[in-house]
């Protein structure tokens, strides 16, 4: 601690103040808000809207919790939410190493495959959403999780692709002919040396993968109804001609939080060290 | 153990013809160095041997078997890269012993094998270690020592030793060169640095733009270059070129240089059939060819000049002296003591039974 604050007094103390006012202000902007839905989650509904604010209940509840995960389903959807979103960060991340491997090592499409895979992404989901929905009702894929999972994955694999592309490109690849000359097939130069050393690569694209899906609205409210629905399609109950439903909002957005905090916390050793490395070298 | 004999071998990178049609027969336990500046497909040649790179036309043999469609782990070859190519994510015990457990060596087998190589290259103390962990030197011993543990036909280097500074260089030159002395397995080694070359090579190949300059012993190709590429790579510092005139008259004849104003008698030695008379010619001398006159005659086949020292560069043991013949720079190799300052006219006796003649046009000896 004391290490830190002298690091951030460096140099002249004036010069300081300006920069702790930043920091400060950007942690309020990013935490206030986070305070506020976790506070809301738990006040009694007359502590909503109240003049002054109620930075803390008096009679904090936890009926929210049991109405957004129990009645409006929300436990449902944030089965839904991980199941999807698990099995699509898993296939997006084996598929889109693999590619990345094969366009950074075999030059596999010529120079103009990278680019056509990151133009997908320039695709507005809404100029698809109509299309899968008829394709996915005749093949009896609507509202299941392997419908959803197979557009997840396939929407995020230019990001994984992307992600890992880059990364490949920068690890030496005397590393794989060494590997070659030494005795390992080609798989086994993947598997055993090009992998392990691309982990805080694939970490990163996997928890950008999982992000994305975990947050998408859009394709779930098309392609899903009673069955598959996700975590954020739940949220639309919570808004109606009455009125809004702020505690069970917030308290299902709670809860939604908890995958999001768990996997960066297991993995940010790898997260950093992924993001950065490919910047480093160059 | 194995010889290799590469015939006709092409090699094309991206509409650049890297190796232009190479013929070369390496005999089994022999010490080749592959020489020659950047770009000049050395490299390519050794990973296409090793297997890396495929041959676009030509074949290549390791112990009399056609090997151009055998994978690179079946040609039973070792290499050491030049950036040592060590796994980040295994420790040097992993790192040594990987290609045994790729082919599925008993443990005790492996562990037996891996302590004996170590124990060579003196880095058994750190085969727990990460390469992270390691100097550049160390990580060179275990780059070898990966090579080594699996008692290839054929080791190839690819630069081993360019990573490292001058000091640690000479030592893992020494290295190498005791290892082939005591495992007489057959190298192949890759250079761009002459030095390494001439201390390593039973053979040197000098290739020059994807072929064969020249090959044949150091000292063959040191003495007697084929080229002026060849009499200026090898050799530090480089060599003496000089224009000239030759002119011959009966049995004698003379080099003249510049206006007429200098002209040395080439020893009979140095005279060949193919040299005209009114020739333009290259002479070339080396710079521990031309030496401070003792005496009061020059030793024969050498011509006396009288030089003035334009540039001293002492090193310690010797001092290189800049002078000017016709006009033209000549730098000398002296004792540390035979010029005390710049400026100083001293005689110099230029050994013309070493110089080298070349044709300007063709740049070939003659």
């Amino acid at each position: 601690m004391a290490e830190a604050a002298t690091r951030l007094l460096r140099g002249r103390p004036s010069a300081a103040v300006p920069r702790i006012l930043c920091i400060g202000l950007f942690v309020i902007f990013v935490l206030v808000p986070l305070y506020w839905m976790v506070i809301t989650s738990i006040k009694p509904t007359s502590d909503y809207l109240a003049i002054p604010p109620v930075w803390f209940p008096a009679e904090p509840t936890i009926v929210h919790y049991t109405a957004a995960l129990f009645s409006y389903r929300g436990l449902d959807g944030l089965i839904n939410s991980l199941v999807i979103a698990s099995a699509s960060t898993v296939l997006s991340t084996v598929l889109g190493t693999l590619m990345a491997y094969s366009m950074a090592r075999f030059n596999t499409g010529g120079e103009h495959l990278a680019f056509w895979v990151l133009s997908q992404r320039f695709l507005p989901p809404v100029a698809t959403a109509l299309p899968l929905f008829l394709m996915f009702r005749s093949w009896h894929l609507y509202d299941t999780h392997v419908g959803l999972i197979i557009v997840y994955t396939v929407m995020t694999l230019p990001l994984s692709v992307w992600m890992m592309y880059a990364y490949f490109r920068q690890l030496p690849r005397s590393l794989e002919d060494a590997a070659l000359v030494d005795g390992l097939s080609r798989w086994q130069a993947l598997w055993m040396v090009a992998v392990p050393l691309a982990v805080p690569g694939i970490v990163a694209a996997a928890v950008f993968v999982f992000v994305a899906v975990w947050t998408e609205f859009f394709f779930a409210l098309v392609l899903t109804s009673r069955h598959a629905f996700t975590l954020p399609t739940v949220f639309r109950a919570f808004l109606g001609f009455q009125g809004a439903q702020y505690g069970e909002a917030c308290a299902l957005a709670t809860t939604s939080l908890v995958p999001s905090i768990v996997l960066g916390i297991l993995v940010q050793r790898h997260l950093v060290r992924g993001l950065t490395l490919g910047a480093l070298r160059g | 153990m194995a010889g290799v004999r590469i015939s006709g071998l092409h090699k094309h990178f991206a509409g650049v013809h890297a190796v232009r049609g190479i013929d070369l027969d390496i005999p089994d336990g022999e010490f080749t160095v592959l020489v020659g500046p950047s770009g000049c497909g050395k490299s390519t040649l050794l990973r296409t041997i090793a297997g890396l790179e495929d041959a676009d036309a030509g074949t290549i043999e390791i112990g009399e078997q056609v090997v151009n469609a055998v994978r690179p782990r079946d040609r039973d070859v070792a290499m050491v890269f030049q950036d040592y190519a060590l796994y980040p994510h295994m420790t040097v015990f992993g790192n040594i012993s990987l290609s045994l457990r790729a082919r599925g060596r008993p443990k005790a087998e492996i562990e037996a094998r891996v302590r004996r190589v170590a124990d060579l290259l003196g880095i058994v103390n750190l085969l727990g270690r990460y390469p992270r962990q390691l100097s550049g030197g160390q990580r060179q011993r275990v780059a070898i020592g990966r090579a080594i543990v699996r008692n290839p036909r054929v080791f190839l280097f690819d630069e081993p030793l360019s990573n490292l500074d001058a000091q640690l260089r000479d030592e893992m030159r020494s290295e190498i060169k005791r290892l082939h002395q005591d495992i007489a397995t057959t190298m192949i080694y890759v250079t761009h640095d002459q030095i390494e070359a001439m201390t390593l090579a039973d053979r040197i190949v000098l290739m020059r733009d994807g072929w064969i300059e020249q090959e044949g012993a150091p000292l063959d190709l040191y003495e007697q270059p084929a080229t002026m590429f060849v009499a200026g790579f090898l050799g530090s510092p480089q060599m003496n070129f000089l224009r000239g005139r030759l002119l011959c008259s009966g049995e004698g004849a003379v080099v003249r240089f510049g206006e007429g104003e200098t002209a040395l008698a080439l020893p009979p030695a140095r005279r060949r059939p193919n040299m005209g008379d009114g020739a333009e010619v290259i002479v070339g001398l080396r710079p521990e060819h031309a030496r401070r006159a003792a005496g009061t005659e020059p030793t024969p086949g050498a011509a006396r000049i009288e030089a003035t020292i334009e540039l001293l560069q002492p090193t310690g043991s010797r001092s290189y002296a800049t002078f000017r013949l016709a006009g033209q720079p000549v730098l000398a190799e002296l004792q540390a003591h035979d010029v005390s300052r710049p400026g100083e006219r001293i005689p110099i006796d230029l050994d013309l039974r070493r110089a080298a003649i070349f044709d300007p046009q063709s740049g070939k000896a003659l």
